[in-house]
């Protein structure tokens, strides 16, 4: 990696940290959990580069790390994005007219 | 040519669908297909990789990929959301050791630093430290919340000296790294120290003060990845890494300002603070108990009652007794609102998730600001496990410890019911004022037994 290389890296590094801070100031407190289980899944975006490491047959270390590495980010990808979904799914705005002992259809 | 393309063309869309991912999270009901966009782009991500020219063989790559969704998948369907804290904090330790690992892999394919310029070395040097302190901190979190190690404060003379030592030996490693890069003992060296301190760094911390350091860990590990984007060239990982980076950052902040704490305070207090909190004491004073019988006439009929969760609902899973007792409320024409303090739990959100569980319906979740002003018109306050976070001597007392820190205003209500396990103090070993004023009563026993003697009481009403 050259030095304007890393200048181009931080570029990217601080106009998305500025994007990133703009968006999360706006998320409500109501859904900080979920949150935090969406940013998890997508930071194993790592998963990409896990993924390289496994297959481009450098060396067997490589390879074993990569594997792990892949392991674990595609845990936090599917359990990551699954148990957003299942928490988003929970919230439901409440029902106007209809007798609260109901269970408010969604 | 065309190859390289279609990697770089996945990548963006894949950045730009994460980002409307996210800002979908304004809002409960565009929250859903948003995060569904950010899965896609997270499916696009990985086959544009796949087309990547290094890799020739697929194997290890299918079989990380089987054996991560055959765990994966039980993670996120199985998971009861009273487990959420120490799932969010495992999941922290999988994302960093999966960077870490990446580090640890390209330095070696490196020659061990032979062929490693200093800028890249910078890199990975950020993605293996920040990346080794966030599996252990996370792993020390997990297993805290998971209630295997005690929840207390674990301490020992010296601890923040020790602490302090071993991330100033990490950045120093990193440093002379930087500096000269064919170092492997000094990468490995500081990948141990990084693992170390992620441990030093967690132990102390005690149960209160976990949505602080879970957000601290999912920031550490948005960081990991970040660095994992600089050191193999990656704006993907980049633009993923800023945005979780940024994310915990911001929760931890909006964590420690609810507490009224520094970073510094949360991450190195933990020193004889129980003990050092004067404080008012209770000699003296005498609380109120109530019966089962009486409190449920208090609340049959009310017009309007708030009811304030705290840890002890989690513990005791009563949010689903709670809901059943608010419906019996409503029908008998009376509004229930909960009133939701942002540090309420172990993890930021912690009890809107619960409630949303047992179907309240979101817009009955009122935020602190919100719902400040409305407890001196409510007829009855309804406190289910919740202690530091309704203590008045956060307003008055300053020599209490939690002088200052942003409260609940339960004491303007003019009827409180306090459900509570027993007399002992909070966690952070405060008495609280709350209970021994004359509007309030104190109903014992566990949250969900009393619950549900409330919900057949108020049933005969």
């Amino acid at each position: 990696m050259t030095s304007s290389a890393l200048v181009q890296s931080l570029y990217v590094f601080a106009l998305a940290g500025f994007v990133g801070f703009l968006v999360i100031t706006r998320v409500p407190a109501l859904l900080h959990t979920p949150l935090m289980s969406a940013t998890n899944a997508i930071s194993a975006i790592s998963l990409v580069g896990s993924l390289v490491a496994a297959g481009a047959d450098r060396s067997r270390v490589a390879t074993l790390l990569g594997f792990v590495a892949v392991t674990s980010a595609t845990i936090n990808v599917v359990g990551g994005f699954l148990i957003t979904d299942r928490m988003l799914r929970m919230f439901h705005r409440g029902p106007r007219a209809q007798p609260a002992d109901e269970e408010p259809k969604k | 040519m065309t190859r390289e393309f279609l990697i770089q063309a996945s990548y963006l869309a894949s950045s730009v669908l994460f980002i409307l991912g996210l800002r979908s999270l304004t809002h409960p009901d565009s929250a859903r297909r948003g995060m569904q966009l950010a899965a896609l782009g997270m499916l696009i991500a990985v086959v544009g990789t796949l087309l990547h020219r290094e890799i020739v063989d697929y194997r290890w790559i299918l079989a990380g990929l089987a054996l991560g969704s055959l765990i994966g998948y039980p993670m996120g369907m199985w998971v009861p959301m009273t487990a959420m804290p120490q799932r969010i904090a495992i999941s922290h330790m999988f994302g960093a050791l999966a960077a870490t690992l990446v580090g640890v892999a390209e330095f070696y394919d490196l020659g061990s630093g032979a062929g490693v310029g200093h800028a890249q070395m910078a890199a990975l040097g950020f993605e293996v430290l920040f990346g080794s302190l966030t599996i252990t901190g996370s792993l020390m979190a997990f297993l805290k919340l998971q209630e295997v190690l005690p929840g207390a404060p674990i301490t020992f003379r010296g601890q923040n000296l020790a602490s302090l030592a071993l991330f100033a030996s990490g950045l120093g490693l990193l440093a002379w790294l930087v500096a000269s890069p064919v170092h492997p003992g000094a990468f490995y060296g500081m990948l141990a120290v990084g693992l170390a301190f992620g441990v030093s760094l967690v132990l102390p911390i005690g149960g209160a003060d976990m949505p602080v350091v879970i957000s601290l860990l999912n920031s550490y590990a948005g960081l990991a990845s970040a660095a994992t984007g600089f050191a193999i060239g990656n704006n993907v990982l980049i633009i993923a890494g800023a945005l979780d980076g940024a994310s915990g950052f911001i929760l931890s902040i909006v964590m420690s300002k609810a507490m009224n704490r520094s970073f510094a305070n949360v991450l190195f207090g933990a020193f004889g603070s129980p003990q050092a909190s004067a404080g008012r004491t209770s000699e003296g004073l005498a609380v109120r108990a109530v019966t089962p019988e009486d409190a449920a006439i208090q609340l049959a009929y009310a017009r309007k009652v708030i009811v304030v969760p705290g840890y002890g609902m989690a513990v005791s899973q009563a949010q689903h007794q709670l809901r059943e007792l608010a419906a019996l409320i409503e029908r008998n024409g009376g509004e229930v609102i909960y009133a939701i303090h942002p540090v309420a739990g172990r993890m930021p959100g912690h009890m809107n998730v619960l409630l949303a569980e047992a179907n309240v319906p979101y817009d009955k979740l009122r935020e602190m600001e919100d719902v400040n002003p409305e407890f001196a018109s409510a007829d009855a306050v309804l406190v289910i496990g919740a202690n530091d976070v309704v203590n008045p001597a956060a307003k008055h007392d300053r020599a209490s410890p939690i002088y200052g820190m942003p409260i609940l205003d339960v004491d303007q209500a003019k009827n409180v019911i306090v459900m509570k396990r027993s007399m002992s103090p909070g966690f952070a070993g405060i008495e609280n004022e709350l209970f021994y004023m004359p509007a309030t009563s104190m109903l014992f026993g566990d949250a969900k037994q009393s619950l549900q003697k409330l919900i057949a009481q108020v049933k005969q009403a």
